[in-house]
């Protein structure tokens, strides 16, 4: 008698905390189906596509001179932009949050800007800079300098698409931590240098890693930028993105699909690293072995 | 090493932080900045320390211009409020960061490193830390690392924002008394700030009253706590009833009525009596300046503390007195009340 009114109070808290059974279940049915049409079914599909023809002829189109020279064009252009917002990121994230300035909230809309402008536009921008009806371009043309249609353009309009995710990364992590760190190093005598190297940057490791890894994979993806600047030069000005839609468009479809595949696991291993950096970030830097 | 500072003034956009302060610290003092949030006590000690600098004035060691150095090159010991432990250093790091940064030339050889670290450790009694992580560290212990980190460099000033802000009580109590007897153990000339009155008067050799950016009083505990310079000292240290009184023609008015008390040369006008709660001496009815209806009464210790409605004028102040417990107030009683000891200061107009 005692325990009828218990057993029927819990199921009622039961009730209140979540949803009955079967809405549950669709819910969940939802989510997975909306996944696997939209995420998992495109993946497989590249990989089948990129796998139809057997696996010789899989790496036969990945080691044909355009598709290696893609790559490679494709690694090198990541490998600077990288680089350089690396340091571009560093140097404005430490200057916004560790810093105050006039023009700072001015300095925060422009590093979004890449995010808010269309790629195209991106690209498009240094087509009117660089030119040969552009701002610069009649100098650099008489200085037999290319940008446009050349490794400089593809990188320059890379890195301005790229731009915002080392310092987007940083910032609310620089200006969580707060100045007190470096005003004591500073305080027992280091020298700017020492302060960042020694206490900022350790503080800020796992960031700086989440940051460069988008920038990574987005350098790595990029299409409307490029594509506007590169002149779709083959065995040349042409990256991996770039030579998939070429292929495509020729129905060289193992070879598109292939290409694809590279860039796709790209993708995936980008989110396994996000994964685990995600979790360093939320633990803090300091490590809890004891 | 003997600090002076001359008519600093620092703002903050259109607030004055500091307005035309002057203080002069003697080598070996222990001194507390005390005053309200937003007095300026912090500004000041950031600006000895060289982490913020003065729009005007001169801060001087010894004689020697210290504005015209860096932080780093003032050999100063900050200890921040958070303790700003490097979070991703062991404790023995934290203690060794300020001697592994010095420059080449003067550096020392990792082994005496290793030996002053230690020595340090067992200064502040935490020697059993060395392999932690300052996030497994409680809050009195962070604070004495924080401490022993800022003794590395064997600083010529040591500098302490707000030591015990963080800590409960129990542990606030004992480091007070631990940082005066480190005081006494390593004689730096020291600096901490302050906001909590009782710290201040218990751990200082000298109280540095401050308010809106300016110095109210420089004086030993006891003479702030007894002879408060300004109305502020007086209300801010201690707690104290304050009555709006008037004075004229050598007369001391309580809402038109006369209270007979000496004016003790107060000047004219519009004032305010002050009262420690301690100093007003409860009597049967009729015997005192002020008489009053006992409201409440709690009864703790030696004394009891009375609520008590005044009765000069409309009876709306109620006042708060701490008396003996010779003779036991009941509430509904009617006192006499006199002041044996008060202070009276003119309202700025």
């Amino acid at each position: 008698m005692t325990n009828t009114p218990q057993i029927s109070s819990t199921s009622a808290r039961d009730d209140l905390r979540t949803e009955p059974r079967f809405i549950r279940g669709l819910v969940i049915a939802m989510a997975v189906i909306f996944l696997t049409v939209f995420v998992v079914l495109p993946l497989v599909v590249v990989f089948a596509q990129a796998f139809s023809k057997g696996v010789g002829a899989y790496f036969a189109a990945l080691s044909d001179p355009e598709a290696l020279s893609a790559i490679r064009l494709t690694l090198m252009v990541a490998v600077i932009s990288v680089g350089l917002n690396l340091v571009f990121g560093l140097v404005a994230a430490w200057a916004i949050a560790k810093f105050d300035f006039r023009g700072k909230t001015f300095l925060i809309s422009l590093i979004d800007l890449p995010f808010s402008v269309s790629p195209v536009i991106s690209g498009l921008v240094f087509v009117l800079l660089f030119g040969a009806q552009g701002f610069w371009g009649p100098w650099l043309q008489s200085h037999d300098v290319h940008v446009l249609f050349a490794v400089p353009g593809i990188a320059l309009a890379t890195i301005f698409v790229t731009f915002p995710f080392v310092a987007r990364a940083l910032i609310p992590l620089m200006q969580e931590q707060g100045t007190q760190e470096e005003e004591a190093a500073i305080s027992l005598g280091a020298s700017g240098l020492q302060t960042f190297f020694r206490v900022t940057l350790p503080n800020i490791k796992w960031g700086v890693l989440y940051g460069v890894l988008l920038c990574n994979a987005r350098a790595m993806g990029e299409f409307g930028a490029v594509s506007v600047v590169s002149g779709h030069i083959r065995g040349e000005t042409n990256t991996m993105p770039l030579l998939v839609e070429i292929l495509y468009n020729e129905y060289q479809f193992v070879s598109s699909f292939a290409i694809a595949s590279l860039l796709a696991m790209l993708a995936l291993i980008t989110l396994v690293a996000k994964t685990i950096l995600e979790r360093h970030l939320d633990e803090g830097p300091s490590p809890s072995g004891d | 090493m003997a600090i002076e500072v001359k008519n600093i003034v620092k703002k903050f956009g259109a607030f004055a932080a500091l307005d035309g302060v002057d203080l002069k610290i003697a080598n070996g003092e222990l001194l507390a900045l005390l005053g309200p949030s937003g007095s300026g006590k912090t500004t000041l000690l950031r600006i000895i320390a060289g982490l913020d600098w003065p729009d005007s004035g001169e801060v001087s060691f010894d004689g020697e211009d210290a504005l015209a150095r860096g932080a780093g090159e003032r050999h100063v010991g900050f200890v921040f409020q958070h303790y700003a432990l490097f979070r991703h250093m062991t404790v023995f790091e934290n203690v060794a960061f300020g001697l592994r940064v010095q420059p080449r030339a003067v550096r020392k050889k990792e082994a005496s490193i290793r030996a002053r670290v230690r020595e340090l450790l067992d200064l502040v009694q935490l020697d059993w830390l060395a392999d932690r992580y300052p996030s497994q560290l409680s809050g009195g212990q962070r604070q004495r690392i924080a401490l022993a980190r800022a003794l590395a460099i064997e600083p010529r000033i040591l500098l302490l924002d707000e030591p015990f802000g963080a800590l409960d009580a129990k542990v606030r109590k004992e480091l007070r008394q631990w940082l005066r007897s480190l005081h006494n153990e390593i004689n730096v000339t020291s600096i901490f700030v302050t906001h909590d009155q009782e710290e201040a008067l218990e751990v200082a050799n000298r109280v540095v009253v401050m308010d809106k950016g300016r110095i109210e009083q420089i004086g030993t505990p006891g003479e702030v706590y007894d002879n408060p310079a300004t109305a502020f000292v007086h209300g801010f240290i201690g707690e104290s009833i304050v009555l709006p009184v008037n004075v004229s023609d050598g007369c001391v008015r309580l809402g038109g009525k006369p209270l007979n008390i000496e004016v003790n040369g107060a000047a004219s006008g519009a004032s305010k009596l002050f009262v420690r709660r301690h100093d007003m001496q409860v009597g049967p009815a009729g015997s005192g300046a002020l008489e009053g209806a006992v409201r409440h009464v709690r009864s703790f210790g030696p004394i009891q503390r009375a609520e008590i409605a005044l009765c000069a004028g409309e009876c709306a102040t109620v006042i708060e007195i701490d008396a003996p417990r010779d003779r036991e107030l009941q509430s509904g009683d009617i006192v006499g009340l006199q002041p044996r000891r008060y202070r009276i200061f003119a309202v700025p107009e």
